[in-house]
């Protein structure tokens, strides 16, 4: 499976980018014993241990490997959708050197022995780092607690009902206030299921026009506001799992100056896509929470760019042909991003959008701080999950080379510019692009 | 027995999926053709040899009774072998998908599939799948471009012309078909066109397709030539979208106290199935005024007309 030996490696000539330094280089790398030893100007061949394999990385960028905060894989229960196995060869080939799976299985990750069966899979089968997320609800029901301090020891690194929200607030209001004890993390993704009712994509002209019903963006923001508002009366680390709109950002902004331990992802679809992207009836642009407006892609964009939204990542929904050929308002929502999401980030920073140094921040170092992650960076001692970008080569997505167990990508037969060409996890090379 | 139709029209394309995208010219084409099929329809030879050796599929996975019976009319007397499926007995019941039903009907080539579904773009999602040529007979809250067809036959036969007419189109817009696609046909012929509902039956961004919006039938009615209702299903009339039916009735039903509010020769248009009581009062349906029985007539003639625009763009027509 591995594609190399752990022979020390010297990515040489490289542009380096460390976000955890704002760290921008032209130089060298150095990697042995699955860590990095050094980044600087001038290591050259002479420099390192006998057997080292330098790589010339002229013109290519080296950066820490991303760390996916959401993304949705099949095992157990699903594993005709994607394993661990294929979700890791699916991240290593986008350049995710740790993904951060989601309790939504079956059964679902609420006890510590299907925490400790999810990693000891992942060890067993997967190329890259996997760590995952447990319930935040006994069976995602939305009722009771899990076992919070017993699944944070056996391993979970957040918790989390995954795509479904709790919609008792007294219910979050207590698991809150009893996750701050542990220091653990809650992700919440927040819409409110009775103003979602039936509505399939977000509620505008575009969707009346298709005879579509409507999500209105109110679904999301009241329930972060709500959210919000609990966190200011328990305390608690908190993070909105997934905002796509800019009432959602002031909401956010308000909640961040008032000083509360809050956190925000937003996914690579809605910082990349707009609602017209769904055009006749498409569903693979199907998600949850649907794609937006222009107007708040373009809210997103910013607000990553000035870090009042914390993480990107990648929302990654294997979903089959069983479950995606349908008519759309019977299509289940979701897309795979795992492969895709930072060759669609580089269309950002091609267009001007964003600079490369903001969009790894929230690829890589964010997620890696608010989960308490080793990575993230390029410090001497990090272990060495680090990938080689270059950030021009031209290329089209042919589902057929996807990794991915289902080809449901919003970026079917898309044109790229640039993409990982290597990537590296505790110092072996597990992807190369040839 | 075959008398040569006069009119050459063809629709140079092979689906009818939607009134979005067809031109005025095009919608002017089709309705003419109906008018040769109303007086066809109107003997008592009706037959004509058109779609002799053509074979036509009505796949109905929503229950319906006029539109189903009215396209099975159309392609017999159009002489074409009409087949009727519907969704309680077909394969979808036993978990067949929408697509392995086009592909499964696709192989036994049909030349003509009629499809109505309970959700918006499930026809295009068929229609991509098969060889043949497909008609939306209804798909979800998206169009339904036969129904607009025919009320525009029949409003051009009442009225003379579409152009420079007030239609007020009043009840469930948020769930229906039938106003999208009649929005479009009457704005692509020229009228005017305003909606009349509760704000809950008013889908978002509505004002930017072209109508004005009402939310009360005084207003909503004044100066209207066509006074269109539409169905209100009664799982909405729980509390759900509107309180009850007395109260939907008693503000946005139709009856001779409200129709007085529009024009002294408007005419009252409604798709059926019919609530009376509910949406329109029987005193209504039935009076002078009304086009109700009319519009199921011209349904027939507006169907011929489809599948023969659309059949003789057919391969080797």
């Amino acid at each position: 499976m591995m594609l190399s030996d752990r022979r020390p490696i010297l990515l040489a000539n490289a542009r380096i980018i460390d976000p955890s330094r704002d760290f921008d280089i032209h130089g060298d790398l150095l990697i042995a014993d699955g860590q990095i030893r050094e980044a600087k100007r001038g290591i050259g061949a002479a420099g390192v241990p006998e057997g080292t394999e330098v790589i010339d990385c002229r013109g290519k960028i080296v950066a820490p490997g991303l760390i996916d905060m959401r993304a949705f894989i099949g095992e157990p229960g699903a594993g005709h959708r994607e394993t661990l196995a294929t979700a890791s060869e699916a991240a290593a080939a986008g350049g995710v050197t740790t993904i951060i799976c989601q309790p939504d299985t079956s059964p679902a990750i609420d006890d510590p022995a299907t925490v400790d069966f999810v990693l000891r899979r992942a060890r067993d089968t997967a190329i890259v780092h996997v760590h995952p997320m447990a319930a935040l609800t006994k069976g995602l029901a939305g009722e009771e607690m899990t076992e919070i301090g017993l699944l944070k020891a056996a391993g979970a690194v957040a918790f989390t009902d995954g795509a479904k929200s709790v919609t008792n607030a007294q219910v979050l209001r207590r698991a809150l206030s009893y996750a701050a004890d542990f220091d653990a993390l809650i992700v919440h993704h927040t819409e409110d299921p009775y103003l979602i009712g039936d509505g399939v994509m977000n509620e505008s002209e575009f969707a009346t026009r298709l005879g579509l019903l409507g999500i209105p963006k109110a679904a999301e923001t009241i329930m972060l506001e709500r959210d919000l508002r609990l966190v200011s009366l328990s305390g608690g680390r908190y993070h909105a799992a997934s905002i796509t709109c800019a009432e959602s950002l002031d909401v956010l902004r308000r909640a961040k100056d008032a000083g509360l331990n809050v956190s925000a992802s937003a996914s690579i679809n809605h910082i990349t896509l707009n609602e017209n992207d769904v055009g006749p009836y498409r569903t693979f642009l199907k998600v949850s929470p649907p794609l937006r407006a222009e107007d708040d892609r373009k809210f997103l964009v910013d607000a990553v760019k000035n870090r009042l939204i914390d993480v990107v990542m990648s929302d990654h929904n294997p979903q089959d042909v069983e479950t995606k050929r349908l008519p759309f308002a019977e299509a289940a929502a979701g897309a795979i991003g795992l492969e895709t999401m930072l060759s669609a980030g580089l269309r950002l920073v091609h267009n001007g959008e964003i600079d490369l140094m903001a969009l790894l921040r929230a690829a890589s170092t964010r997620p890696a701080e608010l989960l308490g992650l080793p990575g993230g960076t390029l410090k001497n001692g990090a272990p060495a999950d680090v990938i080689v970008v270059d950030a021009d080569v031209p290329w089209m997505l042919d589902p057929a080379d996807l990794k991915s167990k289902c080809k449901n990508t919003p970026f079917d037969e898309a044109r790229m510019q640039g993409r990982v060409v290597r990537t590296i996890v505790t110092g072996r090379t597990v992807y190369e692009y040839l | 027995m075959n008398i040569a139709p006069p009119s050459s029209f063809v629709l140079n394309r092979r689906h009818l999926l939607g009134i979005e995208g067809l031109s005025a010219a095009e919608i002017s084409g089709l309705l003419d053709l109906a008018e040769e099929f109303v007086e066809l329809n109107r003997q008592i030879e009706k037959k004509r040899a058109s779609l002799r050796g053509r074979t036509q599929i009505n796949l109905f996975f929503e229950v319906s009774t006029r539109t189903q019976a009215s396209f099975e009319l159309a392609g017999k007397r159009l002489g074409a072998d009409v087949m009727n499926m519907s969704a309680s007995s077909s394969s979808m019941r036993k978990g067949e998908t929408l697509i392995d039903t086009a592909i499964t009907l696709n192989a036994m080539h049909p030349d003509l599939i009629v499809v109505r579904h309970h959700a918006s773009g499930a026809v295009e999602l068929l229609a991509n799948k098969v060889d043949c040529s497909v008609v939306n007979a209804g798909d979800g809250a998206h169009e339904h471009p036969t129904q607009a067809l025919l009320d525009g036959l029949t409003i051009r036969r009442n009225k003379g012309r579409i152009e420079g007419l007030l239609v007020a189109i009043c009840g469930d817009i948020t769930h229906s078909r039938v106003a999208r696609s009649n929005i479009m046909l009457l704005n692509a012929m020229g009228a005017r066109v305003r909606v009349v509902a509760p704000s809950t039956l008013l889908p978002t961004g509505i004002e930017r397709m072209g109508v004005e919006v009402a939310r009360d039938m005084r207003e909503g009615l004044a100066d209207a030539d066509i006074v269109m209702m539409l169905r209100l299903q009664k799982e909405r009339m729980n509390g759900s979208y509107v309180p009850s039916m007395s109260e939907y009735f008693h503000f946005f039903g139709l009856d001779a106290k409200k129709l007085a509010y529009a024009k002294r020769d408007a005419m009252v248009m409604h798709p059926g199935p019919m609530n009376r009581g509910v949406e329109i009062d029987s005193a209504v349906a039935d009076g002078v005024q009304s086009l109700i029985r009319e519009q199921v007539e011209m349904g027939v003639a507006v169907r011929m007309a489809v599948l023969e625009a659309l059949s003789r763009n057919l391969p080797n027509a």
